[in-house]
């Protein structure tokens, strides 16, 4: 009964760890769907989480902060596609700029707002998106089984981690059931073709990266104004790379990019919790190999488990009507 | 003639004192983490900046974004004829060590690592006295007997503050229980408040309702989970009580406020000295926290256990294990 609680506790924590994650991979995907590679999701998950903690704490509404991100990151897809989209630059070249420059740029606004050395204000809890109870949640607390299942794994997570979840099927939905889903995915597969038909393929990619701008703006919301409570520099601490990863582990589909987030975050609570704790036959593992972990099953499953990914054809090529 | 000479003398003396107070220009460089961690570099600055109110001299700091930062910092400190430098931070031993061999006339002052130079004076604490009086508070509120500890980079130091900590808890309840936790094993786990929160997430899911860090910015994230939780949480370095009033049951107070304010009077004062300097409970470099924030929180008896434990430690009846003259801690 107990190992049964600290599996409950466990997976509650992967949800908690792997909500950034989901939101940035499907933010990766709507972009590199259209065919424009979006490494810049790092650097835009900073300015979301920058600008969602700034304005919070100004404003002190978590809502007007969430907008605010999006704002933020909307504007920098926009930059992105117009540099790779309209310019034809290099996507690449691109991206990791997007990166450098919000690394820096967060920082150097935040000193300039609050002389804090980049650091935002500690957040008051009505600035920050709070633990939802679900329904009849307390109700059923000490049923066994179901009861902690309900109320430690699913109720009890603020907002975001439910849209997050919920963007998965809606991502899917939109991608493979809607119009505009199936023009994206032509867009990036071959653009020659949806000229053709009489579609603007440069519109439809600035589409795409706008979705993109969104989802990512969540998921930078996410870290500094409902996990966390403050910004700092850099501390989005690499997701937006884990997160590109896991959606090229998915192969560019929601819902097993959904479960490459739920791994990664897995692993990542696993290894807090596996600190110190004396396994039977083994003995008390090593912090450093418990955090090694998750990057080590990283390789092992991206080399021999998943098999071949293939993207989008026409991912990192600008569109060129005429030669 | 005679009241003449003493006027003179006076005035020399006094000109003498004026001039080598403002004749310092002391700089300060920060480790990661930056002088706004709330924590072990914020109490740098708040000694360089005490400074500065009490005497007018102005000082020169730098927060480094990279570990090759340090190096040409100090150096451009040196070359600028600043002077002392103080360095903050174990990780600046070995560019300190390099600079200082090249600017022989410049005093260099470090604070938790020793390099020994004869133009360097090394400043170290007995972390492990102040986490042991953390450790008894620590124990005393914990109504679970299960208490969590989170540290920043896995090094011997931090082990420090962990052992210290673990047989404070163990001297007040030898039946507790004491989660540890490390953040990670690069410089980036003094800056992940983030993995923090979950650390002490994970420590509270084990019945942790205690827990204490001593992880610089990080730690910040340690802090507000357990205000978000409604656990106790426990500061380091700088007093942290007011971060969450009512949340934060102590803090272990490092004084790196007062070892930066006398590396600069020091050096005004032209009585400056290389060499190795030791603080601990009885030179009051370490100690723990009692402010409006926590007086509700510290009942009679965990104040009077803890001023025993002090007057233990102090005069030398209880002696705490320093995990760094070993490697072990024999809890």
């Amino acid at each position: 009964m107990e190992n049964f609680e600290l599996v409950i506790l466990l997976l509650d924590a992967t949800l908690r760890t792997s909500t950034p994650l989901i939101l940035a991979a499907l933010a990766g995907m709507f972009s590199e769907r259209s065919g424009t590679i979006n490494l810049a999701l790092e650097g835009m998950m900073l300015g979301g989480a920058f600008s969602a903690a700034a304005v919070a704490f100004y404003m002190n509404d978590p809502w007007i902060g969430l907008l605010a991100a999006i704002a933020t990151t909307i504007a920098l897809s926009l930059l992105h596609g117009f540099a790779c989209i309209t310019h034809k630059g290099n996507q690449v070249v691109s991206g990791m700029a997007i990166n450098i420059l919000m690394s820096g740029l967060t920082a150097l606004v935040g000193i300039a707002l609050f002389a804090q050395g980049g650091k935002t204000p500690a957040l008051d809890k009505a600035a920050r998106f709070q633990p939802i109870t679900l329904p009849g949640a307390e109700a059923v607390k000490d049923v066994p089984i179901i009861g902690p299942i309900y109320f430690e794994l699913l109720s009890g997570h603020n907002i975001l981690v439910y849209i997050a979840f919920l963007a998965v099927p809606a991502a899917w939905w939109v991608m493979y059931r809607t119009r505009f889903g199936l023009r994206l995915r032509a867009v990036g597969e071959n653009p020659g073709a949806v000229d053709t038909a009489g579609i603007g393929v440069v519109a439809m990619r600035y589409r795409a990266v706008i979705c993109s701008g969104v989802l990512v703006g969540m998921s930078g919301a996410y870290l500094s104004t409902a996990q966390g409570a403050s910004f700092l520099q850099d501390m989005t601490a690499g997701k937006g790379y884990i997160a590109l990863a896991a959606m090229v582990f998915g192969k560019w589909r929601p819902f097993p990019a959904l479960a490459a987030c739920l791994l990664f975050g897995f692993l990542d609570a696993a290894a807090t919790r596996l600190q110190g704790v004396v396994l039977p036959g083994i003995g008390e593992v090593p912090v450093q190999l418990v955090q090694a972990l998750p990057y080590v099953l990283t390789v092992i499953l991206l080399a021999g488990f998943i098999g071949r990914a293939i993207p989008p054809k026409a991912l990192g090529r600008p569109y060129v009507k005429e030669r | 003639m005679k009241k003449l000479l003493t006027s003179v003398v006076a005035a020399v003396a006094c000109y003498a004192g004026v001039a080598s107070a403002a004749e310092i220009k002391p700089a300060v460089v920060y480790d990661l983490g930056g002088r706004f961690d709330r924590s072990f570099n914020q109490g740098a600055y708040n000694g360089a900046e005490k400074y500065k109110a009490d005497t007018g001299t102005e000082y020169r700091d730098f927060e480094i974004q990279n570990d090759s930062q340090r190096e040409q910092a100090m150096r451009n400190f040196a070359r600028r004829g600043m002077n002392p430098i103080v360095a903050i931070g174990f990780s600046q031993a070995s560019a300190l060590e390099k600079v200082a061999k090249e600017f022989p006339e410049t005093k260099f002052t470090i604070v938790d690592m020793v390099v020994d130079l004869p133009n360097v004076q090394s400043v170290v604490f007995k972390e492990h006295e102040g986490s042991f009086l953390v450790g008894v508070l620590a124990a005393m509120a914990s109504k679970t007997e299960k208490v969590g500890f989170v540290g920043g980079m896995d090094i011997p130091l931090i082990r420090k503050f962990a052992c210290g900590y673990v047989q404070g808890v163990k001297h007040a309840d030898p039946n507790a229980e004491v989660f540890q936790n490390m953040t990670g094993t690069t410089g980036a786990a003094w800056n992940d408040p983030v993995k923090g929160g979950e650390l002490a997430k994970s420590q509270f899911d084990r019945g942790a309702d205690v827990v204490y860090h001593a992880a610089g910015g990080t730690g910040v994230g340690v802090l507000q989970a357990a205000a978000d939780a409604g656990k106790l949480g426990i500061g380091v370095d700088s007093n942290q009580n007011a971060l969450h009033p009512g949340s934060v049951l102590t803090s272990m107070l490092k004084r790196v406020d007062v070892a930066v304010y006398e590396a600069f009077a020091s050096a005004a004062g032209d009585n400056w000295k290389p060499g190795l300097t030791i603080l601990g409970l009885a030179e009051g470099g370490v100690d723990w926290a009692l402010d409006e924030n926590n007086e509700k929180l510290i009942t009679p008896e965990m104040k009077e256990a803890v001023a025993k434990a002090k007057e233990a430690i102090t005069s030398g009846s209880l002696e705490v294990h320093d995990y760094m003259s070993d490697s072990a801690c024999p809890m």
